[in-house]
């Protein structure tokens, strides 16, 4: 007589479910709207940097004359200051309403009036009083028998010398919003797959087969089969996310620091799993107490909350101060670690020690969880009729 | 004689202060076709679960060649729950060569047996369409499929003929005879008792969790006796009196139907009926299962214990 040995049973029903989910329309739907979502923010952040810092300023009259050093001013102070000439001021008015231009200036150098539609960008406004000032210093040096080019040069060679504790990392402001689409994917994906692999019992609970199921696996092996499937799944779809996502930028020039970005997918990737098989196997025995496919929201809502707070707590706490001692230490509780600890990989504050003791925490987590998730599972999964109660469910 | 025998001995199990089986006992030989009737309610899925080890009994054992049912023997049961148990968004032949694969099959055999079985019940056309647009009758042939595609030593079905039609009811009973006669046991449960009575080398019957008949059909309808039925047109009123065991049960002009307890004798109800003139008819009408299911199910046991 044959039997089945368990790594075959195991890998069948990994095979099972990597067949259905990764051929049906709605992975490969939802992989690309999330693929244009991701690209499109890329995107739209690519505009919003190469549009910022860009103006252009109408100058009329007397104003015209201080166009050339209008552009200095602005190349000096990394903005891009492009000149108009405009006849007169009611045209400029207009064109000031309309928004083809910025700015209206007109008056002289040293007495000009600027006119914008409603708030002037205050980095415009410092180059403007710049100018303005410059003017009027001039004329009071050479009055006061002084050369404003002598005085210029003397007042430019000094400058403060600067001290850091820590130098600033040029690449923060990146490495910021690299840990937030991080771990904004890292949620999206637990939160989807988890709640798959509930909907995935209860699915099979619901239609009965695994009534046949189990007369031939183990209530272990077909929870194990499932999770490895979905996980590697979610797996695929978040390096799809992460890999195109990652290219896009680099390309558009959105991320220049590519090498950073790689480690901090992969890591990406790798917290993924230890969080998927952390979560998924609360999110299979909750979705084994119940027999209908209504009741899964109402079971697996605690556990969504779970992951939503730390996403939310995530983001304030990476957000603000990713190496401040309350983020360290969220990040170190385990259901938390999956979505924080990869941010801050992406940071760059995470300490090596910190990073390895979290995964050894969630690890240990995830052993205990599977037991008393495979045994609650293994109790109630053959229960078919109304919810069963988590106690009766441990109890068997 | 325990050789490929399928035998349930005094499973019991409560629910609570609820004994939904209690004590219920009875085998299923190599080769035989069981019918398994009851009341809904009286206990027969609940029986076929323990069976399939879905379900624990609170006492009582399950056996199989002698052997208590383990992991491994499960392997080898073939079995059809009364609802759906299948994917229902998994397409026939896929959803019939993974249950085969897991009940220990090759990937090559699998698919062999699947495809044997789609074409056997004319699911041919079927087979890459997914199980839900499947009309009820084709979702019943594709769970009888995944019951048998892993070539099973011992079959358990629930319902198997509900909600079939006649063609349909014809070729799952060509299917179920033929496994039988490669020595498997078969056990299903139906409500159609006329299809049991017909179909079935043995039945059970149970009431609120107790068997309360087994054995051959002609076995339990000859212990519950038998009518016959006498037309004498020359015969008075009462011709019967004096006749031991013989009671009438109605009357139809000439045709006398008599109620015969087992162990008379009906030739002397003959001789009795001659003695008055010429006889037109004569003859035994053994009582049906329906009948016989009817008066178990009603009032007192009919031939409790019986294995034979």
């Amino acid at each position: 007589m044959k039997t089945i040995t368990s790594r075959r049973a195991v890998w069948l029903v990994t095979k099972r479910e990597l067949n259905t989910r990764l051929r049906t329309r709605s992975f490969v739907v939802g992989t690309a709207v999330m693929l244009v979502l991701l690209v499109g923010y890329l995107l739209l952040q690519m505009s919003l940097a190469s549009t910022s810092g860009k103006s252009t300023v109408g100058l009329t009259g007397q104003a015209t004359g201080i166009a050339e050093q209008l552009r200095t001013a602005g190349t000096q102070s990394g903005q891009q200051i492009e000149t108009v000439t405009i006849a007169g001021p009611a045209e400029g008015r207009a064109k000031v309403d309309n928004g083809d231009i910025d700015a209206l200036l007109s008056g002289t150098a040293a007495d000009l009036t600027v006119l914008s539609k409603s708030e002037l960008d205050s980095k415009l406004l410092l180059v403007l009083n710049g100018i303005s000032r410059q003017e009027v210093l001039n004329a009071q040096l050479s009055e006061a028998g002084l050369d404003p080019a002598q005085v210029a040069r003397t007042v430019s060679a000094a400058h403060v010398t600067t001290e850091t504790i820590k130098p600033a990392d040029a690449e923060s402001g990146q490495r910021q919003v690299l840990a937030l689409v991080i771990g904004m994917l890292l949620y999206i994906g637990l939160i989807t797959y988890g709640t798959l692999v509930a909907q995935g019992v209860v699915e099979e609970k619901s239609s009965r087969v695994v009534e046949i199921l189990l007369s031939t696996v183990r209530p272990w092996q077909l929870l194990l089969g499932k999770v490895i499937g979905l996980g590697l799944v979610g797996l695929t779809q978040l390096a799809i996310l992460g890999g195109v996502g990652l290219v896009a930028a680099s390309l558009t020039g959105v991320l220049t620091i590519s090498g950073v970005a790689v480690s901090a997918l992969l890591w990406g990737l790798l917290w993924f799993l230890l969080g998927f098989f952390l979560y998924a196997t609360i999110y299979g025995a909750l979705g084994s107490l119940v027999s209908r496919q209504e009741d899964t929201q109402a079971v697996v809502g605690p556990v969504n909350i779970v992951l939503i707070l730390a996403f939310v707590a995530g983001f304030s706490l990476v957000g603000q101060s990713p190496d401040g001692s309350v983020t360290k230490i969220v990040s170190l509780i385990p259901l938390m670690s999956p979505i924080l600890m990869p941010a801050r990989i992406a940071t760059g504050s995470a300490a090596g020690w910190e990073i390895g003791l979290s995964v050894l925490l969630t690890l240990a987590t995830i052993a205990a969880v599977t037991w008393i998730g495979g045994r609650i599972y293994q109790n109630s999964v053959l229960r078919i009729g109304s919810r069963i109660k988590l106690a009766d469910a441990l109890r068997g | 004689m325990t050789e490929g025998t399928l035998q349930i001995d005094h499973i019991s199990k409560r629910y609570g202060t609820r004994t939904v089986l209690d004590e219920v006992t009875f085998d299923v030989r190599a080769g035989e076709l069981f019918g398994f009737v009851g009341s809904n309610g009286a206990g027969k899925t609940t029986t076929m679960r323990i069976a399939l080890g879905v379900l624990r009994a609170d006492s009582g054992e399950v056996r199989f060649d002698g052997r208590p049912i383990t992991h491994e023997t499960r392997t080898h049961i073939g079995y059809m729950p009364e609802e759906r148990g299948l994917y229902p968004k998994m397409k026939v032949l896929e959803q019939l060569v993974y249950l085969a694969e897991l009940h220990g099959l090759s990937a090559n055999d699998a698919h062999r047996s699947a495809e044997n079985w789609i074409a056997r019940l004319g699911l041919a056309q079927r087979r890459d369409d997914e199980v839900q647009k499947l009309s009820l009758g084709n979702q019943q042939r594709v769970q009888l499929a995944a019951a048998l595609v892993h070539d099973p030593s011992v079959l358990v079905l629930d319902e198997p003929f509900s909600g079939l039609d006649p063609l349909a009811v014809d070729v799952m009973s060509e299917v179920l005879r033929e496994k039988a006669s490669t020595g498997v046991p078969v056990v299903f449960s139906s409500h159609q008792l006329d299809l049991v009575e017909r179909l079935c080398d043995r039945v059970g019957i149970i009431r609120s969790g107790q068997m309360v008949a087994t054995g051959s059909v002609g076995d339990l309808t000859a212990r519950a006796g038998s009518k016959l039925v006498v037309t004498a047109p020359a015969a008075p009123p009462g011709w019967t009196a004096g006749l031991p065991g013989v009671q009438v049960l109605e009357t139809h002009g000439a045709t006398t139907v008599l109620g015969l307890t087992s162990g008379s004798d009906d030739q002397t109800v003959l001789a009795a009926a001659l003695a008055t003139g010429p006889v037109t008819e004569f003859s035994r009408r053994r009582r049906s299962l329906t009948e016989l299911f009817r008066d178990a199910v009603a009032e007192k046991p009919v031939g409790q214990g019986a294995t034979t």
